[in-house]
């Protein structure tokens, strides 16, 4: 992160996180704020926006582009982009390279195929449910206490794995506890449980028309068993641009800085 | 047939109903000539209050057909000129459907099905239909009871068991007529199996209707079907021109009388007059869109319950959809009407229907129609009720980008059960989508 000044904002207000970011002359990153989505979006927005001006101490507004589901609600911005191009942009300023995009976020997953250009030649999200989303993750960590970031590291704890047959992550969670009642330990069910949504991931990767390299970002790119499992799915190696889960925010401030 | 419910037909649909609706459509005329303020979308179309009249009489004909003529109950592909010829009334359940879907009453239709164990993964237009005739709900009134229920196979299986379910339910005869699929042309033998059911059809209705059919008047009923489908075919060609005078929603809507009133004088009539209205439009430069900046092709049944929600939000991008498989599909038959050889040629032209045809043909359909209105992308509805129809999609999407060189989204909804779709996931897809367009 530079300590250059701030020239333009990029907002994800996404449905799990918010994520606002600027950016110098450059492009590059130079400020950030993410946050838990709260009921009142709006004004989250809001503050977000103004936190962000005061830090710029410029004379007038930034320009701002909006992302995410909530990019609606926010007024003050000049625009407001779909994730499709925003996170594309992020992704493209980050590793310079076309191929297949995969975000996972809180609620949607998204496959972005990408020309070696970043242009968005092609796109699919997940369908009306929540599995093959970081909500499924969420969930099922809730339900075992164990911390979301604590997930990924012990789904990788030793190679066993549970097979778990569904999907959903309502069957899911009572597959989980079935398993774990018939005395089975913890880090293979996790790692089940990862297995699944990947598997859901990758067939909706590979139904878009997969092209190498993939990429990987949203807030699950930070759990390092989604990314170990989707490489062994998709028989690729996945790459991480330099802060997945703000990719959407760095492509919507990119846009912004275009004016 | 009573003298009883004759004089009571007349008495509602020729004096009460037709004085009524012709108040109401001079009442709709003199609201057209307001000032029109929607910011995006152009001015409705100068027959609007004229199809309605024309809709609320066929559903006013309906409520008191009984008794005084034979009803039947028809699938939408279904070769009805015979009955026609016959006298009856037809009722068409999906087009029904599709009024309880605009009206959003399909919804608590489907519910009242399932909850008598109709599954939900049954389409949207039996679920309706049968939520109907079991709650005896619907929103044109009351619909009349069939005499004769007519299925024909080429639309999808699904009618088959629904419409069984139905002569199960009303103690009625039903006519089967079984369509081969067609994977190129329709073979001789298929030709002649598919006319064999109708002649024995013939023979059912007219057992029903109490009269022999007069192969002059088949023959006329033809003429009238042949003119009002070509007529709907020029309607659709005119929205090739820039900007396009008509939507896909505006046809949709204006579909209503190529289906559930083809064979009928005032069918063609209508025809001709929306004909003149697009071209008086086409002559001024008007579009349906105060400003068109791209064009669309859609695939599949109209989303009915969300009809006003997507064509705004295309409206407010500038972006119009000037032609659809489903309307089109009612128009590329005309040429093989004959009213000559009215059998044979009923049954080549319901063989044919876009349904009963290989997905190859529907993926030509749609590179005719990206090319011929010069579209900048396809929309392929991915119809959870509509398997036949969706089927293939999947490929046809990535054929569609591939060899014809355009975008194609996929979007996921149902064309009669809102339950089935999540409008701001839709809002996102066809957001992204119309980026992608605009890069």
């Amino acid at each position: 992160m530079s300590g250059a000044a701030i020239c333009a904002l990029g907002l994800d207000l996404g449905s799990t996180t918010t994520k606002l970011v600027g950016v110098d002359a450059g492009g590059e990153l130079c400020w950030e704020r993410l946050q838990a989505t709260r009921p009142a979006m709006a004004a989250q927005a809001r503050d977000l926006v103004a936190e962000a001006n005061q830090a710029a101490v410029a004379e007038a507004a930034l320009p701002l582009v909006a992302t995410g589901y909530g990019r609606h609600l926010v007024r003050v911005a000049v625009r407001q982009v779909t994730e499709i191009t925003c996170h594309a942009r992020g992704v493209y300023r980050s590793l310079g390279i076309g191929g297949t995009l995969v975000d996972i976020g809180g609620q949607d997953t998204k496959v972005i195929i990408l020309s070696p250009e970043g242009k968005v030649l092609h796109f699919a999200m997940n369908d009306k449910c929540a599995a093959g989303t970081g909500r499924f993750l969420e969930v099922a960590a809730h339900r075992l206490q164990v911390e979301l970031d604590d997930f990924g590291p012990l789904a990788l704890q030793g190679s066993s794995e549970e097979s778990l047959s569904s999907t959903c992550v309502v069957f899911a969670e009572s597959e989980m506890i079935s398993l774990l009642a018939n005395g089975v330990p913890l880090a293979p069910v996790v790692r089940g449980l990862h297995r699944s949504l990947v598997r859901r991931v990758a067939s909706l990767a590979r139904g878009t028309g997969l092209q190498p390299p993939v990429m990987l970002s949203g807030g699950v790119a930070r759990n390092p068993a989604v990314q170990e499992l989707l490489a062994h799915e998709l028989n690729h190696p996945v790459m991480l641009p330099e802060r997945p889960q703000l990719v959407g925010a760095w492509g919507a401030a990119l846009l912004a800085l275009e004016g | 047939m009573s003298l009883y419910a004759s004089a009571r037909y007349h008495f509602n649909v020729n004096l009460v109903g037709k004085a009524f609706l012709r108040w109401e459509r001079l009442r709709l005329a003199r609201r057209l000539s307001r000032p029109w303020t929607h910011p995006h979308l152009g001015p409705p179309l100068v027959t609007g209050p004229e199809l309605k009249e024309l809709i609320s009489r066929h559903y006013l004909k309906g409520q008191h057909a009984n008794g005084h003529r034979p009803v039947a109950w028809v699938t939408s592909g279904a070769p009805v000129e015979f009955l026609q010829a016959l006298g009856f009334f037809l009722l068409y359940p999906e087009n029904h459907g599709a009024v309880c879907g605009i009206r959003r009453t399909a919804e608590q239709l489907c519910v009242a099905a399932e909850e008598r164990g109709w599954s939900r993964d049954i389409c949207s237009y039996a679920r309706t239909d049968i939520g109907s005739v079991l709650t005896g709900d619907t929103p044109v009134g009351r619909l009349p009871r069939p005499d004769l229920l007519l299925c024909c196979t080429n639309i999808c299986q699904t009618v088959l068991y629904w419409y069984r379910v139905l002569a199960h339910h009303f103690q009625v005869p039903l006519v089967l007529v079984d369509t081969p699929f067609i994977y190129h042309t329709a073979s001789d033998h298929s030709v002649a199996y598919v006319r064999r059911q109708i002649e024995a059809g013939i023979e059912v209705a007219e057992g029903v209707a109490g009269r022999s059919l007069d192969m002059g008047q088949l023959r006329a009923v033809m003429v009238r079907a042949r003119d009002a489908v070509d007529l709907w075919m020029q309607v659709l060609d005119r929205c090739r021109q820039r900007p396009s005078p008509m939507t896909a929603f505006d046809a949709f809507i204006q579909l209503a009388p190529i289906v559930e009133m083809r064979g009928e004088g005032f069918t063609v009539a209508y025809y001709r007059r929306l004909l003149a209205a697009l071209d008086e439009r086409v002559a001024k430069g008007e579009g349906a869109l105060k400003q068109e900046r791209r064009r669309l092709v859609w695939d599949n049944l109209p989303i009915w319950h969300r009809m006003r929600w997507l064509s705004e939000r295309f409206a407010e991008r500038g972006v119009a959809l000037v032609a659809s498989t489903y309307t089109q599909a009612w128009g590329e038959l005309a040429p093989l009407f004959d009213p000559e050889h009215p059998l044979d040629s009923g049954a080549r032209t319901y063989l044919h229907a876009i349904l009963n045809r290989g997905t190859g043909h529907k993926l030509s359909t749609l590179r005719t129609l990206v090319q011929d209105y010069q579209a900048d992308g396809v929309v392929l509805h991915s119809d959870r009720s509509c398997k036949p129809y969706s089927i293939g999609q999947v490929d046809q999407r990535d054929r569609v980008v591939r060899e014809i060189g355009v975008p194609a989204l996929l979007l996921e909804a149902d064309h009669n059960d809102p339950r089935a779709f999540s409008e701001e996931q839709a809002a996102a897809r066809l957001d992204a989508f119309l980026e992608v367009i605009e890069a």
